[in-house]
């Protein structure tokens, strides 16, 4: 094959059926921010009516409650997805990280029990890497898994579990080989979190709402069958885990090129109060987006030939994380001094000079691209990656 | 929807990267830096014979029949080699717009020998205030907006304008131009004219993404061989995050690049929006590779100790040639800001 950058009928018909399916059923008012109680169950009714579409999850088996669709298909949901400008998936840390994860090391029986209710947003997933005292440096976790019988007994503190408020469960690592240190003896474990001995207290993020969570893990009792590959793997596995969070999976290109486009007409409109290098920001955003989505493309296909992928992972997610920061900055600064208001306000001369949706949605999506540097691993932890993997510098 | 390249192509890169490897040492670029070098006429041949000078020919004129998409990543490797000789406006540019202009037997004649090691084809183009024009070159295309012209060596003045990067025999010329010269004009020669810069500008992206392949290369190397306070200074995180920034500017130049190509330079709205894409993406990456580069050399990336500067030279001289920043920046500004440009994921691909 050579470079054949067109679409087929297929794929075509198959974004007509997208789009149409989002058409009518994307609802019409936003809804609440899932970082909280309520918007988080109104997300959650979101993801089954996903799913009743036959769209929870397109790349997955039919058996899995997907369609069997390819990466490029799964590229153009995406795009159509964010087109429709659909409410953000709840269950990312399930669809997108656990699942993958589950599809490569989890057994027959794993995969029956998990990921149909995943797709069917019948479970929502948390994960539970850090600890207080392992954060970058993820291999000083003590969080530890005891075998007892057909039991593991769980006992530790993990933090900065994304949504763990309100989910149901959550995946991570834990030490159950006591004597080990490091990257070896850790396990990959799958936790109910309503369960007895596990107790979940929210932690308010910058914007208000209790968005992660810390666990405390006080001699929880899981079933050896929740044990996702075998002990000590846990490492390798998250590492894959890992990979397809900051890889292709979590931020599809749709996401951002969706936010240049929003940026390009929030120019549009104020391009008279700006300064002349608001202008080259704004077509900066795009082409970045543009490259995120090519680069996207070409690496879909390169897996789709066989390939697999390794540290790109680490430059996409700098690229994407640093592109979004951007993004927003800009928005901001177009924003002026409107960019304060949190929305919602009064209706006055300020609805009137900007569009109604301007207000408050770029400043949490300002906060939000805040925690891409961060999240996901660190972009230093990222470049150290870049340097040592894809370069081939020396280890420190 | 593919967007990976075929082995054929991957082969003929690798190749000629070895080639220009051999062809363009260290001991030659600095000969040839000097004005001594003995292998000029000698790389032109070895480049004509493995038949890449002609490659974007069709094959009834004796070319290989290939595109854009394989002149870039050939592009891509003499930028990586600094190749001294004017590759891609010969085959890149030269000999595609001579083909798009074969109905004129001046035009068909030189494409039938522009495969040939005696064969080399300057261009003037009003996009740039200089023409490349070594000792070698044997015809000189003129493009300009309403007129296109062929002229022989013997006619053409030239008042050599010395670059910063001396492999570029920059001239200011003067050709004795008439009904003699002239292969096309009208919306004919502003067809071929505008599919020239949209070519220029596309394949000094490619040898600007090579130049920056190299030059992280050779910071990665010295880092990795320099010892301070008793260590590499690769191991130091200073250096790893500055050389990972600067994978990462380079990653996301080449698909922009590719893609570009892929449209063989195109005039359309989508096409043109892409060559400008390419060219700032690929030129601010080949700077920043430059300029981190250096910085990791510290003193010794200021000398001519080492063969940095070189490549540093060319990546100067190729972000203002063939439009510099200023000019793609305003292109595509006004294409994407006012309104030119379908936004919106689903356009990517699917729009002219």
């Amino acid at each position: 094959m050579a470079i054949d950058l067109h679409y087929t009928d297929e794929q075509r018909a198959f974004r007509a059926e997208v789009r149409a399916w989002m058409e009518a059923n994307v609802p019409s008012t936003p809804l609440e921010t899932l970082e909280g109680a309520k918007g988080f169950a109104q997300h959650r009714e979101w993801e089954r009516t996903l799913a009743r579409g036959d769209f929870g999850m397109v790349t997955w088996p039919r058996r899995y409650g997907g369609r069997g669709a390819d990466l490029i298909d799964w590229l153009i949901f995406e795009e159509e997805y964010y087109r429709a400008g659909a409410p953000l998936r709840v269950n990312q840390n399930g669809i997108f990280l656990l699942g993958p994860t589950l599809m490569e090391f989890g057994s027959e029986a794993q995969k029956a029990r998990y990921l149909p209710r995943m797709a069917s947003g019948e479970e929502i997933w948390a994960q539970a890497w850090s600890e207080p005292q392992a954060g970058s440096d993820l291999a000083a976790l003590r969080a530890s898994a005891a075998r007892d019988g057909d039991h593991y007994v769980l006992r530790g503190h993990k933090i900065w579990s994304s949504r763990a408020t309100f989910a149901d469960w959550c995946f991570g690592i834990f030490r159950t080989d006591p004597a080990s240190t490091r990257h070896k003896g850790l396990t990959f474990i799958l936790a109910p979190l309503r369960a007895p001995g596990v107790r979940v207290r929210g932690i308010r993020q910058i914007h208000g709402e209790p968005g992660f969570a810390e666990i405390f893990f006080d001699e929880a009792r899981v079933p050896v069958e929740n044990r996702l590959g075998e002990e000590g793997q846990g490492w390798q596995i998250a590492m894959a885990t890992a990979g397809f969070e900051r890889g292709l999976m979590l931020r599809s290109p749709a996401r951002f090129q969706s936010t240049a486009q929003k940026l390009i007409e929030l120019y549009r409109r104020r391009a008279r109060h700006c300064e002349a290098s608001t202008g080259a920001a704004v077509a900066q955003a795009w082409m970045d987006a543009e490259a995120y989505a090519l680069r996207t493309y070409m690496t879909a296909s390169r897996i789709a030939a066989g390939a697999a992928i390794g540290v790109e992972a680490s430059v996409n997610k700098i690229f994407w994380s640093e592109l979004d920061l951007a993004m927003h900055r800009t928005a901001q600064s177009i924003l002026g001094a409107h960019a304060e208001l949190l929305g919602g306000g009064a209706a006055g001369r300020a609805a009137a000079a900007l569009d109604a949706r301007d207000s408050g949605h770029w400043l949490e999506g300002f906060m939000f691209s805040l925690a891409g540097p961060i999240y996901a691993g660190t972009n230093e932890i990222q470049r150290n990656i870049i340097a040592e993997r894809l370069l081939g510098l020396p280890r420190g | 929807m593919d967007f990976t390249f075929t082995d054929e192509q991957r082969l003929m890169q690798s190749s000629f990267r070895e080639l220009a490897e051999d062809l363009c040492s260290s001991a030659e670029i600095r000969a040839a830096f000097e004005g001594r070098s003995e292998r000029a006429a000698l790389r032109w041949s070895r480049v004509a014979h493995m038949g890449l000078t002609a490659m974007l020919a069709p094959a009834q004129f004796g070319g290989l029949g290939l595109d854009a998409v394989d002149f870039a990543l050939i592009a891509q490797e003499a930028g990586r080699a600094a190749f001294p000789e004017p590759l891609s406006e010969h085959a890149g540019v030269a000999v595609p717009l001579l083909a798009q202009l074969s109905c004129v037997p001046a035009a068909a004649a030189l494409l039938a020998r522009a495969g040939g090691a005696e064969c080399m084809i300057g261009v003037m183009h009003d996009a740039n205030p200089f023409t490349l024009w070594p000792a070698g070159a044997t015809h000189l295309l003129v493009c300009r907006a309403e007129e296109v012209h062929l002229a022989r060596a013997a006619d053409v003045r030239a008042a050599p304008q010395p670059s910063v990067d001396a492999l570029r025999r920059l001239a200011s010329i003067d050709a004795d131009l008439g009904a003699h010269t002239l292969i096309a004009r009208g919306a004919e020669a502003r067809g071929a004219s505008e599919r020239a810069l949209e070519r220029g500008a596309l394949f000094a992206a490619a040898e600007s993404v090579g130049l920056a392949e190299r030059m992280i290369q050779l910071a990665v190397d010295y880092a990795a061989a320099r010892t301070q306070f008793g260590a590499p200074i690769g191991s130091y995180q200073a250096i790893k995050h500055a050389l990972a920034s600067a994978q990462v500017r380079l990653e996301f130049a080449r698909p922009v690049l590719y893609s570009a190509a892929s449209r063989g330079g195109e005039t359309s709205v989508r096409g043109r929006a892409l060559v400008s894409h390419a060219k700032i993406a690929a030129t601010d990456a080949a700077d920043l590779a430059g300029r981190t580069a250096m910085q990791v050399h510290g003193a010794m990336g200021y000398s001519w100790e080492v063969d940095l500067h070189f490549y540093m030279k060319r990546a100067w001289a190729l972000a203002g040639a063939w439009g510099d920043r200023n000019f793609h920046a305003r292109r595509l500004q006004s294409l994407v800001l006012d309104g030119a440009i379908a936004l919106g994921p689903d356009h990517t691909f699917d729009s002219p």
